[in-house]
């Protein structure tokens, strides 16, 4: 059954691009972006226990280091991206060594902190930034030739690296690492007395959401070829934590569903319906009263019941 | 069904028909897809819907018809962040499939814009102010018949020396690039002319009480200039009439530090005010005066920058489709109608540079008390303004563009 739905679901990802107009196509491209995004900030929130606000600084830092290595430097795609996201996990191991002096609300008013002060820099250091008029003027890379600027080569493009970072994250979450950092979510100090060093495993774990948070900032800058301080922002960081909570937070495939929604909502509901923003507030309301634990897990739960009968 | 030669005639002739019929008939029946890019929801919505609501005005008095073409128009909204303007731009572009856009209001929108707007070769008629759209990088799609962040600011600089004799002042903006252009702008035609900014202050642009910078605005001056936008403008005069300043020290105004918008909401404290726009709701031009009418009954306001904003752009597109005989398809053409229009409108004449950005009238406004609410009376025109003033455009694009930092400010107190 399994097995099935999951084949469906990639043949229903190769076919999109050849059964639906650009528009459609680029809209599944930002969903796949701000997946890898929430599926980053997922590793934190569901599987560490560690609820961070601030974790829209490595997507920004990732794009905005990407773009101006490119423009300030002149270097090319192949040696800014790495740069980039070398610079965005020595950035996530930095900020971890002073966020994670803290859990609980104490982490979140760290990282909350530490993305401010990054998002102010971006704002207001113009010299390096041009501050509110962003930076422009950028380009998508060549990928083994391929033209990233057509619409449906793009799609792929992230498809792929999504699948990716999706594996790469399941890995995590299925090794011995991954139940360690599950053992520190829900019981840190037996984890402590038998002899894990918790501090280091949550660190491990904030360098590496850190660097897939890089990854998603990459693609979200080759998709808009624009960045602003706006990505810096407490907003984006938050609708990451939504999208996290809502498709389910500590399972796979939630952070998935819940980038969906909310980005359905943002770039495709918004032209229908004016008041768009309320209507985000009362799917979350309803999420949360009907299914407290996340869409995935709550429809889980439903398909068990009603499988039993 | 057998066909008998009667019934062959009547189907060769339909065929014929359809064949036969100049392209252009057919071209009619489609409709012209008109893009608007604006905010509805966030901090800049009052003026984003002051843009919908006055170019849907302008579509159903025409009928929705434009240069003899059926027009429909599609509405995005940005939320004013400037990734979602570019998600939005291509949901317009992409499904809606528009012809033509107009928007969007912030300089950040537009930036964001900027590259996919060359990309779709997408005829643009911008809102928003930032300089460098038309100045440095100039983008071929865009035309801009509003004006440029600084481009009333020179102005009103001039009027200050000229007409009020002002000899030193202070600037206060919001901490955008909009309110540093415009400061710039000012600062430097001010000092050009003989006079002396000495404080300059930009305090951000969502800070929740003026009070700080009203206490250290200097009081041996003449007077402050005030780059403020949205509802800014407004919370700083009411402030600075608590703090007792007002008849110590004179204010005037950029293009929307007392909008027609906000004006509706003040009392006394704004009468006497002098800005400086490139519209006001009470000019006294035929067209005006009608739209103004219409839009005061309608809104119960009067119109402010952005309702005539959308009134202008639209007025100058259909005089371009008139130009091109309502083919729009053909995008170079009629991006060529569109820069080399001239076109009547309800701010005055309006025409473009070669950079697309408008050359039209600047007026300086005193708001004054006319049928018991607040209005922008016009004191004085500058005709046909261009966004370089009365500089040469290659020596004014030589100058690193405005902003916080220049011009530099020699003539600081501490």
């Amino acid at each position: 059954m399994k097995k099935i739905a999951a084949l469906l679901l990639i043949i229903a990802l190769l076919a999109w691009p050849f059964a639906v107009g650009e528009f459609y196509v680029n809209l599944v491209s930002q969903i796949f972006i701000a997946a890898i995004f929430a599926a980053s900030l997922n590793l934190l929130v569901g599987y560490g226990g560690l609820p961070s606000l601030g974790h829209a600084s490595f997507l920004g830092v990732a794009a905005y280091l990407s773009a101006l290595i490119s423009l300030r430097w002149g270097l090319d795609h192949s040696l800014s991206a790495p740069l980039a996201l070398a610079g965005t996990t020595l950035m996530a191991g930095l900020f971890g060594l002073i966020a994670l002096r803290a859990t609980g609300l104490g982490f979140l008013m760290l990282t909350l902190a530490l993305s401010q002060v990054l998002w102010g820099t971006a704002n207001r250091w113009v010299a390096l930034t041009e501050g509110d008029n962003g930076l422009r003027g950028l380009t998508r890379p060549q990928v083994f030739g391929l033209n990233l600027d057509d619409s449906t080569t793009f799609y792929f493009f992230a498809l792929v690296v999504a699948a990716f970072s999706f594996w790469m994250i399941a890995r995590l979450v299925a090794s011995p690492f991954g139940a360690a950092l599950q053992g520190t979510r829900d019981q840190a100090r037996r984890m402590s007395t038998l002899g894990h060093n918790v501090w280091l495993i949550r660190w491990v774990a904030f360098v590496y959401a850190g660097f897939w948070g890089g990854v998603s900032g990459l693609l979200f800058v080759y998709y808009h070829k624009y960045i602003h301080p706006a990505s810096l922002s407490l907003t984006n960081s938050a609708e990451a934590m939504l999208s996290v909570i809502a498709g389910g937070a500590g399972t796979l495939a939630g952070p998935a569903i819940g980038a969906a929604i909310i980005l359905l909502l943002k770039n495709y509901v918004s032209a229908y319906v004016e008041r768009w923003t309320m209507l985000l507030g009362f799917v979350f309301v309803a999420i949360v009263v009907f299914m407290p634990d996340g869409l995935v897990p709550g429809v889980k739960r439903l398909w068990a019941r009603w499988s039993r009968r | 069904m057998t066909i008998n030669r009667r019934k062959f005639i009547q189907a060769a002739g339909a065929g014929a028909s359809v064949l036969g019929f100049p392209a252009i008939v057919r071209a009619q029946e489609q409709a012209i897809r008109i893009g608007l890019m604006t905010v509805k929801t966030g901090p800049l919505a009052s003026g984003g819907l002051d843009m919908e609501r006055a170019l849907v005005m302008y579509l159903r008095e025409r009928n929705n018809m434009l240069a003899g073409r059926k027009v429909e128009l599609f509405v995005a909204d940005s939320g004013g962040v400037p990734a979602q303007a570019r998600s939005k731009t291509q949901e317009l572009v992409e499904r809606d499939k528009i012809n033509v856009m107009i928007g969007p209001l912030a300089a950040g929108e537009a930036l964001a814009t900027d590259d996919y707007i060359r990309q779709q070769q997408l005829p643009t008629l911008s809102v928003a102010a930032a300089e460098d759209m038309t100045q440095r990088n100039p983008n071929p799609w865009f035309v801009r018949g509003t004006s440029t962040s600084a481009q009333c600011a020179h102005a009103l600089a001039d009027y200050c020396i000229k007409v009020l004799k002002y000899k030193r002042m202070a600037v206060i903006a919001d901490d955008i690039p909009y309110g540093h252009e415009m400061c710039a702008g000012f600062q430097r035609v001010f000092e050009e002319l003989g006079g002396k900014i000495v404080q300059k202050m930009f305090p951000p642009l969502t800070v929740p009480d003026y009070g700080t910078f009203l206490a250290q605005l200097k009081t041996n001056i003449d007077g402050v200039f005030l780059g403020f936008a949205g509802s800014n403008g407004f919370r700083y005069v009411r402030q600075f009439n608590e703090y007792g300043l007002r008849g110590k020290v004179n204010i005037v105004g950029g293009m929307t530090a007392l909008d027609e918008a906000v004006l509706r909401n003040m009392k006394i404290e704004a009468l006497g005010i002098v800005t400086t726009c490139w519209y006001s709701a009470k000019l006294d031009n035929p067209l005006n005066k009608k739209f103004a009418a219409a839009f005061q009954a309608e809104a119960k306001y009067d119109p402010g920058f952005y309702a005539a904003a959308t009134y202008v752009e639209a007025a100058v597109l259909e005089n371009a489709l008139k130009a091109v005989k309502g083919n729009i398809a053909d995008k170079a053409a009629f991006m060529k109608a569109l820069r080399t229009s001239k076109t009547d409108t309800v701010r005055g004449p309006v025409s473009f540079d070669s950079y697309g950005n408008v050359v039209g009238n600047v007026y300086i406004r005193k708001v004054e008390r006319e049928e018991g609410r607040l209005v922008n009376t016009v004191i004085q025109t500058y005709p046909n303004v261009s966004q370089f003033w009365t500089y040469k455009p290659e020596e004014f694009l030589k100058n690193p563009v405005y902003s916080r930092d220049w011009p530099p400010a020699k003539n600081l107190e501490s």
